[in-house]
């Protein structure tokens, strides 16, 4: 575990802080779309060909 | 630069400091994974797939199609990994004395306590309304009330106060199958009980033989496994009583008709060999060794739960396709 900078105005993140930044970040990017398509997936094959039978 | 200037900046660095622990994390998102114990969540994967499509095969009841079944599926593993995290957020004071569960990334120092209880809690929360809405509310309700008694009832009040705990803690691991029934068929057929049932049994003998060889690590964490609190000599004996009532248990399926020819035989003979193995960890008084007889016994029930409820799974398959 790097030792973290710690600068006069605050935190600096060191280059392996970033990099688990960057990496949980890409998790919750992937987890968010991973999740619309879930609901999408869930919508289509729950109501199946009922969704076009709706009266306008 | 002047004493005020140095102490200043002193002050500011262990302000930093506290901030640093607080607010920079060090996690992966492997981390994240880890936490849902990955190697529990493949067991209750694969009980879940079993109680999936041995439930359409048995009611002929068909609520989910193939997607919206690997769905449910997916919200199963999802809560018995919510139910993971959730323990490793109570229990990593435990973990951290545990030669077995010191490297887990609590204890480690990778991930926070408060993370793992906002990550538990979130995928907990998300699993169950995802079932509720794919399934239905039944389903959803089981798979709550599992990830409440497993991070509730077994990790908060059974696991540090009786020698009981995994017996009636076992109750938790034993739900999927019915869970995933549930979502399948809309309720709960004796069928679900029967599978309940047999890991219910399962399960005391799988992780006692565990706390024998690990009750040197339990004891250092005051964590009253049966081998510590009333000795190897009784753990041995409730193993092997434990290990004969299972075997009727896991022949009920046959039984009761929802279990074949191949399954009838092959949890016949398997049990015998549970039952075989029972007796060698009966019969080894030696705590010196290495209680190699306790080891082999589970490896070897992990072995037997996965052929059971691999053989139904077969059995189940073909009669759909049939």
């Amino acid at each position: 575990m790097s030792e973290p900078i710690i600068a006069e105005d605050g935190v600096e993140l060191s280059a392996d802080d970033k990099k688990r930044r960057n990496k949980r970040s890409v998790a919750i990017a992937l987890g968010l779309i991973f999740l619309v398509a879930l609901f999408y997936l869930m919508t289509i094959f729950k109501f199946g060909p009922e969704l076009l039978n709706k009266p306008f | 630069m002047s004493t005020a200037d140095i102490e200043a900046r002193t002050e500011l660095q262990a302000l930093a400091a506290t901030a640093v622990e607080h607010r920079i994390s060090q996690a992966e998102p492997k981390d994240f994974f880890a936490l849902m114990k990955p190697g529990v969540m493949r067991l209750v994967v694969f009980t879940a797939l079993v109680g999936l499509v041995s439930a359409a095969a048995t009611s002929g009841t068909m609520l989910l199609g193939p997607v919206t079944g690997a769905i449910a599926l997916l919200c199963i593993a999802i809560g018995g990994g919510a139910s993971g995290a959730l323990n490793m957020w109570y229990e990593a004071d435990l973990d951290k004395l545990m030669k077995r569960t010191a490297n887990r990334p609590i204890p480690a120092g990778r991930v926070s306590r408060g993370e793992a209880l906002a990550f538990g809690l979130f995928m907990a929360a998300l699993s169950v309304m995802v079932l509720g809405l794919v399934s239905n509310w039944l389903a959803a309700s089981l798979l709550a009330f599992t990830i409440f008694f497993y991070a509730v009832v077994y990790t908060i009040w059974l696991k540090r106060f009786t020698q009981q705990n995994i017996v009636i803690g076992g109750a938790a691991g034993a739900l999927p199958p019915v869970v995933a029934w549930a979502a399948m068929t809309g309720s709960v057929g004796i069928e679900a009980f029967v599978l309940f049932l047999i890991i219910f049994m399962w399960t005391p003998p799988h992780f006692w033989a565990l706390a024998l060889f690990a009750s040197q690590d339990y004891a250092r964490a005051g964590i009253p496994m049966m081998p510590v609190v009333s000795g190897d000599a009784y753990t041995r004996k409730q193993i092997l009583i434990y290990s004969v009532l299972l075997a009727p248990v896991a022949m009920s399926p046959w039984f009761l008709g929802f279990g074949g020819l191949v399954y009838g035989v092959t949890t016949a003979a398997l049990s015998l060999g549970f039952i075989a193995n029972a007796i060698y960890v009966y019969r080894d008084k030696n705590t010196e060794n290495t209680n190699r007889a306790a080891k082999r016994l589970f490896a070897y029930s992990i072995l037997y739960l996965f052929a059971l409820f691999g053989v139904l799974l077969f059995e189940a398959v073909i009669k759909i396709a049939l």
